[in-house]
């Protein structure tokens, strides 16, 4: 792991080239994705930057010779020849065969090769590039719910939960293990690495860290409802220490996050403030992503372990009966089929308020309560 | 390339830029290519819900499992029937070919009733795993199940439909060029869906009874 | 009425269904309701209706269907433009206290129907209405192969449209995004009339689609004039052929996958939910296989454009047509080989990511090797910048940026931090804008003069030109810069307000857009106003190439008197060099298909069961599926279904071009 190819070393020329980007229009602004806080997303803003190089070295060419083309052969420019029936030349059609494929050649061999480094699911090999991680390295485990529409942080190791607010000692591997408990999101936190969905019923996992202290904005790269733009939440970089105080803080606090207080979290709400649990049920996790945290619905282990008795059956997805699971409009009764109303909440004010939660910007992208047509109300809970 | 181009001018008499004598062409020449290009297109629907059945096919969710719903002896018979179709479809096309209104019609008769036998039982089967409580809504081994063998299904009754309708053209107008290219088309169709049906059989019942 | 009953005749539909408290949604409706009134009225007080029954919307020249097409778009580009105004001012203004002005209902639904609606209501009009016109022209034929079915096709994507447009006055819009993934699009997550008026739009729409492309497939493989071989084959008929076959090769996958979604909201099927043993993933595969190679069957045929349009305005044969055959079929077969670098943040294995990351660079190859082409066909050559040829240089120098993009968002782990931001929004639209839009205003300018016999207005021309090009520049700029500040897509509402300032740009930039759309407008108005000024009575006011300029312009019904014989590539261009004349005598009759109303009677009976299913008023879902089989079945036992132009008439038709060519070369 020591002797991976650093990008960040040999990219340092490249700095000029991002300058040049970046000077005039774009300095006042934070691009953080080419200047994150973390080794992952460093090495992946360096990949942006090397493949834009490469493939420059064939645009830049393209556009030039466009324009000077274009007014060289100008049809007021009558000193330009002028050969109307050239239309072929082997040594030029492989000239323009070859040169984008040298490029290409170059770029998937990067691609290849960085794809296997920064594979998410890998364990990090290095904090920095001079900074490689010990043998026994345990990395912090942090499992990521993404709920209808906030963030729920499970920190297995100190007992503890939080609801959008996520705190991460520094320079140490983190372990992200994610799932979602309605539809697709994506766990974003761009200073720190790129994203990966949350998915129901599954698990997906990401590997980070953060090199420097801070507050970093978060969010889920994928829409998923009304409240999707509120899905936002700080992500603190500290030290040790600061850790570790923030963790024994938070283990004080009186919420505890059972099995009721989840399913009452897991009903859409939007813009939610931080919240902390000082403590957390055991496998809560395992039972969200197997979608049994409900009483009465099996975990879809136990389902498969029936399925998989036969032989030649591979892993299904979300293999849990369907015992909750809306009723098909053609088996509706006419009673059951329900109205559709032109669904558009009252309007308030149009300056609602800067303040997450305000009664105000909830009113303004108000949901109906979950209504799921055909499931029995006792079934709705 | 460029050969054509250096003809000097005047020598336009040796080739001819328009056809001054054409000859009409019947009318449907591309049908046969068109209605091809169609059947292709409808097998990649097939080739989806192939593959829904190949991801699903063992997501019973809990729920019953091919070995404890198919009964094999049921399609057998369901499968002959639809092979014999195809049979008495060719011979239909035999007697078109030889000009034969009655016997033509009378081989389509004989296929629309194989055909409509394979339905009623193909009704009979989706109609017993309802009841059992194993309808599509059951779980996804369930609804790739129906959706796959339901769609090659709803195919057929529209073959049923345009085969009748094709009976009343036939005996009304004859075995003209335009029912022959039609006849042909429907022939493509119910031999792609007796193709599909193979598929079907193996790998839904066959392999499904098996794992 | 008992509530029973109710239920049963109107399904979901209720009087709330009806937007009545929501004023900009009531206003766009009494608006578009009153200018309905006034057209209607029009068409009736000038006696139009039986000229556009008769003459338009029953025709099945594939010329008139071309248009139709093109006004199709055009309209719904209004409609789609509409919703991304709607959106720029919603972001410019939503920061911090401010909200802005719409709220979550009604912003999901503006950024999904902008999406699909720019897609299969905008871009595939265009794409498939310049096909329609211009293919069977340049292989000398007289129709397509299936005239019939070509004014079905065109009338099931106008029903398509008609569904979408409902959806804005009756009930709702999908709120899941111009793909509606699942679980968001299911029946959990979204119980409303939403996804169903979507399913369904796409669906009707979808026939259109497909049959269009078998129609065109056959028409090219079999009506070629004689002497075409392949290879002689103009480069914009071979860009339709590759467009069609991947019609034909993936729109039966969005039919598949559609339809298994529509099982879950109407059967209660497990395929995409999260229960079931359903698998959500099975949806983002299946709907990208069809999704990617649609990015192909948009961009292509303007790919074919832009060679005509290079070739012809620089004077010079085409650089490289075969690398250029080539280049297409290469892009053919490997659009099915990518789907997969739109979810590499879906946790694939590191493999599998770099193979998709790889095959999608290697799609960069052939469509570089295209660029190349045109650049050196501009070498050497005479290049006349009129507007056809102003949106090519524009297209290549906007496009190579998109491209590049496009190849950077193929790196997987730069992908990590790119997909779904505005970075990804910025680039598609950079290709799609920069692309196929680019590509169809070229194509509009360039055969217009043929559809209708003068040319378009050059000084709005370039207004539109450099409003659009500068328009898009300011719009899209600002979001690859916001992309790598880390802002997803689909957002309403910003915390940062440091933001503001981008996409407050964004919004001029779209008002720049606007004026483009506008100018294009004016454009049109403008030339038909002065079209004696602008007339051409040549037929070839380009000094075109291939053989759609070899005929009058507009062409007669039945395109060429005599089906031409083709020497060369360029064959229209080889006519003229060698003063190929046309014949002057013995005609005779031509075999023309007659036109017939049913396509109209089963796209409107199509509307029918889609809103039908859409509301759940399943007595008219069965009724109009009953009509449906019944007009169809009812069509097949007409086989009267051609007839002849009479040979004199051809005669006079072609002796009045004759009269007009020598007063035109007299004239000049």
């Amino acid at each position: 792991m020591k002797n991976r190819p650093s990008l960040h070393r040999r990219s340092a020329w490249l700095a000029p080239l991002l300058a040049i980007g970046a000077a005039g229009t774009l300095s006042g602004c934070d691009m953080v994705v080419m200047n994150p806080a973390g080794d992952v997303a460093r090495q992946q803003a360096h990949l942006i930057l090397w493949s834009t190089a490469l493939m420059l070295l064939i645009i830049v060419p393209v556009m030039v010779l466009t324009v000077l083309f274009a007014w060289k052969y100008r049809a007021t420019n009558k000193d330009a020849e002028y050969a109307p029936n050239w239309d072929h030349s082997t040594g030029l059609e492989l000239v323009i065969w070859a040169a984008p494929l040298m490029i290409i050649i170059a770029l998937g061999a990067l691609t290849w090769v960085s794809t296997h480094l920064l594979d998410p699911y890998r364990p990090l090999g290095r904090l920095a590039p001079d900074k490689p991680l010990a043998a026994n390295d345990r990395p912090l485990e942090v499992q990521v719910v993404a709920l209808d529409w906030k963030w729920l942080f499970i920190y297995p190791e100190q007992g503890i939960a939080t609801v959008n607010e996520l705190v991460l000692p520094m320079n140490r591997q983190v372990r992200f293990r994610m799932t979602s408990s309605s539809v697709m999101n994506t766990f974003w936190v761009p200073a720190m690495a790129g994203m990966i969905y949350t998915m129901p019923g599954m698990e997906t996992k990401l590997h980070a860290v953060l090199d420097k202290p801070g507050r970093f904005e978060g969010r889920s790269g994928n829409y998923s409802g009304a409240g999707f733009s509120g899905m936002t939440f700080w992500t603190y970089s500290v030290d040790d220490q600061g850790f570790a105080r923030w963790a024994s803080q938070t283990r004080a606090a009186q919420a505890r996050l059972t099995d009721a207080t989840y399913l009452k979290l897991e009903q859409p709400s939007e813009n939610v403030q931080p919240i902390r649990f000082g403590g957390v049920n055991g496998d809560l996790f395992r039972r969200i992503t197997q979608m049994c945290v409900k009483p009465g619905t099996p975990c879809m282990s136990d389902v498969m372990s029936h399925d998989m008795a036969e032989p030649g059956s591979h892993a299904p997805v979300n293999d849990r009966p369907p015992v909750d699971a809306p009723k098909g409009a053609l088996r509706k009764d006419a009673d059951e089929k329900g109205a559709a109303p032109h669904l558009t909440a009252p309007r308030g004010p149009a300056e609602g308020s800067g303040e997450r939660g305000a009664p105000s910007n909830r009113n303004m992208t108000r949901l109906e309560p979950a209504h799921r047509p055909g499931v029995a109300a006792s079934a709705q809970g | 390339m460029t050969s054509a181009t250096n003809v000097p001018p005047g020598a336009q008499d040796a080739v001819s830029f328009y056809d001054t004598d054409p000859h009409e062409h019947p009318p449907g020449q591309s049908t046969m290519l068109g209605f091809w290009l169609y059947l292709m297109s409808d097998c990649l629907i097939f080739a989806m819900l192939f593959a829904a059945w190949g991801v699903y096919g063992g997501s019973y969710a809990g729920g019953p499992r091919p070995s404890e719903l198919f009964e094999l002896p049921l399609v057998a018979v369901n499968t002959a029937m639809l092979l014999f179709s195809s049979i008495t479809y060719g011979f239909a096309m035999l007697a078109a070919d030889e000009k034969k209104q009655g016997a033509t019609l009378g081989w389509l008769a004989i296929t629309g009733v194989f055909g409509l036998c394979f339905l009623g039982i193909e009704l009979y089967e989706f109609s017993n795993l309802i009841a059992e409580g194993a309808g599509p809504w059951r779980s996804a081994f369930l609804s790739s199940f129906f959706t796959l063998v339901g769609t090659h299904g709803l195919h057929v009754t529209f073959g049923i439909i345009w085969l009748v309708t094709l009976m009343v053209q036939v005996s009304r107008k004859g075995l003209i060029d335009a029912n022959m290219r039609r006849l042909q088309c429907l022939s493509l169709f119910w031999h792609f869906l007796d193709v599909i049906w193979i598929g079907v059989f193996t790998f839904v019942y066959l392999l499904g009874v098996l794992r | 009425m008992s509530d029973t009953l109710l239920k049963t005749i109107f399904g979901r539909l209720t009087l709330e269904s009806f937007p009545i408290h929501e004023p900009i949604i009531l206003g766009t409706f009494i608006a578009v309701m009153l200018g309905g009134i006034t057209l209607v009225g029009a068409i009736t007080y000038f006696k139009l209706w039986k000229w556009l029954w008769t003459e338009w919307f029953t025709s099945v020249d594939h010329k008139k269907v071309g248009i139709m097409y093109m006004i199709l778009g055009t309209v719904m580009l209004l409609r789609g433009f509409s919703d991304a105004i709607m959106m720029r001012a919603q972001q410019a203004m939503a920061f911090g206290a401010n909200e802005g002005y719409l709220n979550a209902h009604h912003y999901d639904q503006v950024f999904t129907a902008h999406g699909v609606i720019m897609i299969f209501f905008v871009a595939m009009p265009f794409v498939t209405g310049i096909m329609n016109y211009v293919v069977p022209l340049q292989i000398g034929a007289r129709d397509v192969s299936f005239p019939f079915l070509n004014n079905f096709s065109f009338w099931m994507t106008a029903a398509g449209a008609v569904i979408v447009m409902a959806s804005l006055f009756v009930g709702e819009f999908a709120r899941t995004g111009w793909l509606a993934m699942a679980p968001l699009s299911g029946l959990d997550y979204s119980p409303d009339v939403g996804v169903d008026y979507y399913v369904w739009a796409l669906q009707i729409a979808g026939v259109g689609t497909l049959l269009s492309g078998v129609n065109l497939i056959a028409t090219i493989v079999k009506m070629r004039a004689p002497g075409m071989t392949m290879f002689k084959m103009p480069i914009f008929t071979w860009s339709a052929l590759v467009t069609n076959v991947l019609i034909v090769a993936a729109f039966p996958v969005l039919t598949a996958v559609l339809a298994m979604l529509s099982l879950d909201r109407y059967v209660g099927t497990h395929f995409f939910t999260n229960t079931g043993g359903g698998n959500p993933m099975m949806y983002v595969n299946m709907i990208w296989i069809w999704g990617h190679p649609e990015v192909y069957i948009l961009i292509l045929p303007l790919f074919g454009v832009f060679s005509e349009v290079t070739s012809t305005f620089s004077g010079k044969r085409l650089f490289g047509y075969t690398s250029m055959v080539y280049a297409l079929l290469v892009i053919c077969i490997l659009a099915y080989l990518v789907w997969l670098h739109h979810f590499f943040t879906m946790g694939s294995g590191a493999s599998v990511n770099s193979f998709f990351g790889i095959t999608t660079m290697i799609i960069s190859i052939p469509t570089g090797a295209k660029i190349f082409n045109w650049l050196f066909t501009m070498y050497k050559g005479r290049i006349r910048f009129e507007l056809p040829m102003m949106w090519t240089v524009a297209f290549m120098l906007t496009f190579v940026i998109g491209g590049m993009t496009g190849v950077l968002l193929a790196v997987p782990p730069a992908d990590f931090q790119l997909h779904n931001s505005l970075f990804l929004v910025a680039h598609f639209h950079n290709v799609i804008i920069g692309g196929v839009m680019f590509g169809a205003f070229a194509a509009i300018n360039y055969w217009f003069p043929k559809a209708f016999g003068f040319k378009l207005d050059p000084w709005w021309g370039k207004v539109s030109f450099w409003s659009w090009v500068v328009g898009f520049w300011v719009a899209f700029t600002p979001l690859y810069v916001l992309g790598l500040m880390g802002v997803t897509r689909r957002l309403r509402h910003f915390d940062d307000p440091s933001l503001q300032i981008w996409f407050i740009i964004a919004a001029v930039g779209v008002v720049m857009i606007a004026v483009g759309i506008a100018a294009f407008l004016i454009q049109i108005f403008v030339s038909f106003r002065d079209r004696e000024r602008l007339r051409d009575w040549t037929g070839d006011p380009w000094d075109g190439r291939s053989l759609e300029w070899a005929t009058s312009s507009p062409p007669p019904a039945y395109n060429f008197a005599f089906t031409p014989v083709i020497h060369d590539l360029d064959a229209y261009y080889d006519m003229k060099t060698r003063n190929a004349g046309r014949p002057l005598t013995g005609f005779r009759d031509i075999h023309m298909p007659k036109n017939t109303g049913t396509g109209v009677i089963l796209a409107g009976l199509s509307v029918a069961f889609g809103l039908s299913m859409i509301w759940y008023m399943w007595w008219l879902s069965a009724l109009s599926f009953a009509g449906i089989l019944a007009v169809s079945i009812f069509h097949t036992f007409n086989y009267d279904r051609d007839f002849h132009i009479h040979a004199d008439e051809v005669a006079r038709t072609e002796e009045e071009r004759t009269r007009i060519l020598a007063n035109a070369a007299a004239g000049a």
